[in-house]
């Protein structure tokens, strides 16, 4: 993990870029994932001092919402999804298969440090069931072959 | 230059459309002027290449990168013969026979282009709305007869005459895109391909009820439509339609997108307003209503992207035209999503009163698996699963609503004679785990004992007895919940325990 005083300017000045927007607290979390990948616990205490919060409700609001991690994540995020129009089309097949092709259960990562898998509820594509997405990209009516040749070819960009 | 349209839809995307689209370019090079349009919404011919010519619009697909050359040989630029040649897309029966009012310009114009925007009859209501006074504007919506988009088919006039009369210096509007129910894409597909609307109906909401401020919540899933969104707001702003003296005329509106996190439960209009204030997105009390204490403690409104989406085409032609579409109490329009195992899967936006069954099997086509369609959700996780004698009752609320079943959003998923629902009935009690927020007891621990209850009912223990507990624990849920949340996750698990016993290893009932 990286050491925190090198990520620490970043945080900063991401606060000072929120510090008068009203409801600044999911911005500013959304731009630490965006720019470091994670939300660093040590970022808590600085987010709070900003912010005038303590550093449980800090803590709080980053452990409510799913999309937040406080782990850094692998090269490439995969998310499956999970719900409902997605099963009528095996998605319990294509998670099943995902984990075993990856050696990982949801939340965690690669020991290459390649991938991050995580479920999803819905990506808004269920009339191509079942969806995955890679980083941002959504793909569509994904077969357990397809997921292989999705996985080498980010494999093989890298 | 002949003007060729490829989506930038997230699902045309998702199944190649960028691939295809620069194959095109490649080799048709300086010869086409390439469109990246919304999409029509008809999923299973996606990616589609449409060719503007004399005669209309000529579709091609679905298209793979490589039928691009074999394409072009066969006159793709003229519109002509190809085994992927689909005729003017207009006169598919799919397309034809529904009525696009809220989705008039999805797949036809360039999200992002603000000329083309006017020249398909944009900002016409917003133009008659800087005309009157706020009153009349609400009124027009009250006499539309438009009810809440998102699931609750609350009116929406009542909703901004509350606003409206509420005494306050700073009052919002706020967009509640955090569209996540299973099944559901429509507001997806507005954002991504009529952004403009969205803009001018929550404009047109901002003079109706004296807000100058709106958010956007968008759901972190859609980075696509924010894209679009973000695009279309920085040109309305350049051009006057946001901002300070939008079209000269004095009156202030700005608006701004906001990223969800992935929470379910801020689909729910004050868990949402909490989010967007930087909170845990936990559930609030109410009374006070949004209409009066909403964000930042100011008078709200929340409304769903479809809900405002439809406000510039009732401003434009009068609440009375809109009206006349539909049926009872539920007038307009609804943009259905057809989705799951189904064999032509897409929008389709209809007038209230079609039935599931022309739905399904007409246009829909049945299941894409090619076996019998054995239950359909419709609304969402919280929604029904409605069985084949339940496929004759007519798209609309109070129809629904008779047989224990919800419209919501008006997401369909068709599931087939595969699908187990015991297996459902336990997924429906598990995401409430997974998304309840924590606030009221019977969501956040009835979950966790709904899903033991069911697995215990799954293998046989103690069968009569667990059935009755599940039963009633359902009904403390539906009644003792602060939201939908927990209150109707019983919908679904009651449906399926009504209509599949025999999947719970119970009696059938149909016996």
């Amino acid at each position: 993990m990286q050491d925190y005083q090198s990520q620490q300017p970043t945080v900063l000045d991401i606060l000072a870029a929120h510090r008068t927007m009203p409801g600044n607290l999911l911005p500013i979390l959304h731009g630490i994932q965006d720019t470091l990948g994670y939300i660093p616990s040590d970022a808590v205490a600085d987010i709070a001092t900003s912010l005038n919060l303590s550093r449980a409700e800090v803590h709080g609001v980053i452990s409510f919402y799913h999309y937040f991690r406080t782990t850094p994540p692998g090269k490439h995020t995969i998310r499956i999804c999970r719900a409902e129009s997605c099963q009528s089309m095996n998605g319990k097949a294509l998670e099943n298969h995902a984990k075993q092709r990856l050696g990982i259960d949801f939340h965690e990562t690669t020991a290459d440090e390649h991938f991050s898998l995580e479920p999803v509820y819905c990506l808004g594509n269920c009339a191509c069931s079942p969806s995955i997405t890679i980083d941002d990209e959504v793909h569509g009516r994904v077969s357990p072959e397809k997921f292989d040749q999705l996985i080498a070819a980010c494999k093989g960009a890298n | 230059m002949t003007r060729v349209f490829i989506s930038r839809d997230s699902t045309a995307l998702s199944l190649g459309a960028e691939q295809v689209a620069q194959a095109l370019q490649q080799q048709a090079g300086d010869n086409i002027t390439l469109v990246r349009n919304g999409s029509r919404g008809l999923y299973w011919l996606e990616p589609l290449v449409e060719v503007e010519t004399a005669q209309g619009r000529v579709a091609y697909g679905p298209v793979n990168p490589e039928d691009v050359a074999s394409l072009l040989d066969a006159g793709l630029l003229a519109g002509k013969q190809h085994p992927l040649y689909l005729g003017n897309i207009e006169e598919l029966p799919y397309f034809k026979n529904q009525n696009r009012l809220t989705f008039a310009r999805v797949g036809i114009t360039d999200p992002v282009s603000l000329d083309d925007y006017l020249a398909h009859d944009g900002y016409r209501g917003l133009k008659n709305a800087l005309n009157l006074q706020a009153a009349d504007i609400v009124k027009h919506v009250t006499d539309s007869g438009l009810r809440g988009r998102g699931g609750a088919a609350f009116p929406t006039g009542i909703k901004w005459n509350t606003v409206l009369n509420a005494p306050a210096e700073q009052k919002y509007i706020v967009c509640n895109a955090d569209e996540g129910d299973s099944g559901t894409f429509s507001d997806r597909m507005i954002m991504e391909g009529d952004p403009f609307v969205l803009i001018e109906g929550m404009t047109i909401a901002g003079l109706a009820v004296g807000a100058s401020q709106g958010y956007i919540y968008l759901r972190i899933e859609y980075p696509h439509a924010k894209i679009a969104l973000n695009q279309a707001i920085e040109a309305a702003y350049k051009n006057g339609y946001l901002g300070e003296n939008i079209q000269g005329s004095g009156k202030t509106f700005h608006l701004e997108v906001r990223s969800g996190a992935g929470a379910y439960v801020c689909g729910e209009e004050t868990a949402l307003l909490e989010s967007l204030e930087g909170k845990r997105g936990m559930v609030r009390f109410k009374p006070p209503l949004p209409a009066i204490v909403g964000l930042f403690g100011q008078p709200t409104i929340v409304n769903n992207v479809i809900s405002l989406a439809s406000i510039p085409v009732i401003l434009d032609k009068g609440g009375e035209y809109y009206k006349n579409y539909g049926m009872g109490r539920s007038r307009g329009t609804l943009p259905l999503q057809i989705a799951g195992n189904v064999k032509q899967p897409g929008l389709f936006e209809a007038a209230f009163g079609v039935t599931l069954r022309e739905i399904l099997y007409d246009y829909g086509g049945g299941s894409a698996s090619g076996r019998p369609i054995r239950a359909v959700q419709v609304g969402g996780p919280l929604g029904a699963y409605m069985t084949e004698s339940q496929f004759d009752t007519p798209l609309d609320y109070e129809a629904f609503a008779a047989i224990g079943a919800v419209l919501g959003h008006g997401g369909i998923v068709v599931h087939d004679d595969t699908t187990n629902l015991a297996d459902m009935a336990r997924y429906a009690m598990e995401f409430c785990v997974e998304e309840s927020c924590g606030k009221c007891t019977p969501c956040r621990i009835g979950s966790t004992r709904g899903v033991e209850v069911i697995d215990r009912i799954i293998d046989n223990v103690d069968k009569t007895n667990n059935t009755e507990l599940l039963r009633d624990l359902c009904d403390t849920m539906l009644c003792g919940s602060l939201c939908a949340m927990g209150g109707m996750t019983p919908y679904p698990v009651l449906s399926a325990l009504n209509h599949f016993p025999e999947d719970f290893g119970l009696p059938s009932s149909k016996a």
